[in-house]
């Protein structure tokens, strides 16, 4: 199989580019749209080129609380961030041995999984409001996302300890550490890499959801809640500039995740640590 | 003192249950009993009637509506797994170093980690009357004047959820083709069987789990979804999640309940058919 590729590599490649081009293209679009002219619409042609509609981002009274939602965003996206990586590392530890009821708890992780996000909307706020408690971004809001992040921190915490070179900590052991200790200075390093992809979940899942803080967020709207209401009655270009935006601020958090991932597995292997290794 | 492992399993595991118990099973419960009670013009008040259900049962509307989810699950099912399992393929067996098989990967599966209402909205300037779509098919003659049908339709629905969605058939499909064995693949070549044979005798059975994974995930988001159908068919669509949506615009509450209920049963059976055919756990 070496050698000169086979013919059907062309035409997949094929394939793999228009896909590329499928996923990017519309974004690329909306990029460019954004830098329309004063006088320019939703659509091509672009009647010249300007700052305009990102200078009217700016202005307040123009587009709504563009920038208090998005400080909210990202605060929500903080705290969903660490609960998140906290709740499912203790998770996937306490998987890795079968106990009592496990079984059922895994089915209700597949249930967070699968369950219409609307729903968990509608029966947080339902709840909220017979017991007379104020639905909020910070309370209701952040326990409706954790239930669509917590499965996707713990199905790579499994898939991690899935692969986890279990001698490592029976060494520890031997050695005279106690739980705690082996968790510290063993186990932890080892998956600290898996935490950082943990952690970019937690972040991104929860700074774009939509549909579960739809009710539960209150009087204050997070951004995606903020870009959702002008869908319905903006209808200048000015909604593409938010968009790319908030698209370059995902980009650039994601970039700081990779970049993290990347250079902590430069320094080990400079250091010629062994850590992050433990993995069969 | 060593603890039992049964308490021990359940002192790790008290944040997530807390969690799930207080902001899944709790609002599951509450969605339960407020199907059950009755709602006037402007509030709520708690009964035991089934005067939701009948109401939802007995109109023409639900079942057309349920229809109209299925067909889209189906539609965009068949897409994204035809698609995906392209994709995915020719990640795992024609791009052969590492380095390039993450790097792609990871173009891939960016866009997951942005703004669905965002990428939603970023399709109107290509498909409306004169997007880029129809400008460049009169440019080329295919068509003489603007087709009416690229936005707000079932074609822009699908489209939309294909394009949202292919990841989540990407990435497990990949995951398990990664960790076939090539040497059954070689050891097909050396029997003298064709490409097509090692994809539909070796590559395909051994991806089955992949396979199933990605369609639960596609399959969940499309019939929970409500947005998309709202925005992509420019409301002249309906799904069961939009019918849901509806009524809590319109306050009513219970009634929305009683058709969330439903949706969950529904989605529930889909799951519990689609996890016959693989273990989740053993797979990941």
């Amino acid at each position: 199989m070496d050698g000169k590729r086979p013919r059907s590599f062309y035409v997949l490649a094929a394939v793999f580019t228009l896909f590329l081009i499928f996923l990017y293209g519309p974004t690329i679009t909306i990029a460019i749209l954004s830098f329309q002219g004063p006088q320019g619409g939703l659509t091509f042609p672009m009647r010249g080129v300007s700052l305009h509609w990102f200078y009217d981002l700016f202005e307040q009274q123009a587009v709504g609380d563009i920038w208090g939602s998005f400080s909210r965003s990202l605060i929500l996206g903080l705290m969903v961030m660490v609960t998140t990586v906290v709740v499912s590392v203790m998770g996937g530890l306490a998987f890795r041995k079968r106990f009592a009821g496990s079984g059922l708890l895994f089915y209700v992780i597949i249930t967070s999984l699968v369950i219409p996000s609307i729903l968990v909307s509608l029966g947080v706020g339902l709840i909220f409001n017979q017991l007379g408690f104020k639905v909020h971004w910070a309370t209701s809001g952040f326990g409706s996302q954790l239930t669509w992040t917590l499965p996707f921190g713990l199905l790579i915490m499994f898939a991690v300890f899935n692969r986890f070179d279990k001698s490592y900590e029976e060494a520890a052991r031997d050695q005279g550490a106690s739980p705690w200790q082996t968790i510290r200075h063993v186990v932890l390093p080892i998956i600290a890499p898996s935490l950082i992809g943990v952690a970019l979940f937690g972040f991104t899942l929860s700074y774009d959801e939509f549909a579960r803080t739809l009710l539960t967020a209150g009087s204050y709207n997070t951004l995606p809640l903020e870009i959702y209401g002008m869908t319905t009655n903006v209808t200048t270009p000015v909604i593409f500039a938010l968009g790319t935006l908030t698209t370059i601020f995902s980009f650039f958090v994601i970039g700081v995740f990779l970049l993290t991932v990347w250079s902590l597995g430069r320094r080990r292997s400079k250091q010629g640590s062994d850590a992050g290794k433990g993995m069969v | 003192m060593r603890l039992n492992r049964h308490v021990a399993g359940w002192l790790m595991a008290t944040p997530l249950s807390l969690v799930l118990a207080l902001f899944l099973l709790l609002p599951i419960g509450m969605i339960v009993i407020v199907s059950f009670w009755g709602a006037t013009e402007f509030s709520i008040y708690p009964a035991f009637q089934f005067d939701n259900y009948e109401f939802l049962f007995g109109s023409p509307v639900t079942y057309s509506v349920f229809i109209n989810t299925f067909k889209y699950a189906v539609v965009t099912w068949f897409f994204t797994l035809t698609i995906g399992f392209t994709v995915a393929y020719f990640l795992a067996f024609h791009v052969r170093s590492l380095t390039w098989q993450i790097a792609l990967f990871l173009v891939c599966t960016i866009p997951f980690w942005t703004s669905n209402i965002i990428r939603m909205i970023s399709w109107i300037p290509f498909l409306g009357r004169n997007g880029l779509a129809n400008s460049t098919l009169i440019s080329w003659g295919v068509i003489d004047e603007p087709v009416e049908w690229l936005l707000f339709s079932d074609f822009s629905v699908i489209l939309t959820f294909v394009h949202l969605y292919t990841l989540f058939m990407v990435v497990p499909i990949f995951n398990t083709m990664m960790r076939i064995d090539k040497s059954l693949i070689e050891a097909a070549y050396d029997n003298g069987a064709t490409g097509f044979q090692t994809l539909t005798n070796i590559i395909i059975p051994l991806t089955k789990p992949g396979i199933m994974i990605g369609s639960i995930f596609v399959v969940t988001l499309v019939m929970g979804d409500f947005i998309t159908v709202r925005f992509m068919s420019g409301s002249q669509s309906a799904n069961v999640g939009r019918l849901i949506s509806n009524d809590i615009a319109l306050l009513q509450y219970p009634s929305a309940a009683a058709t969330a209920v439903v949706l969950l049963a529904t989605v529930l059976i889909v799951i519990a058919v689609l996890l016959r055919f693989v273990d989740i756990r053993k797979e990941l």
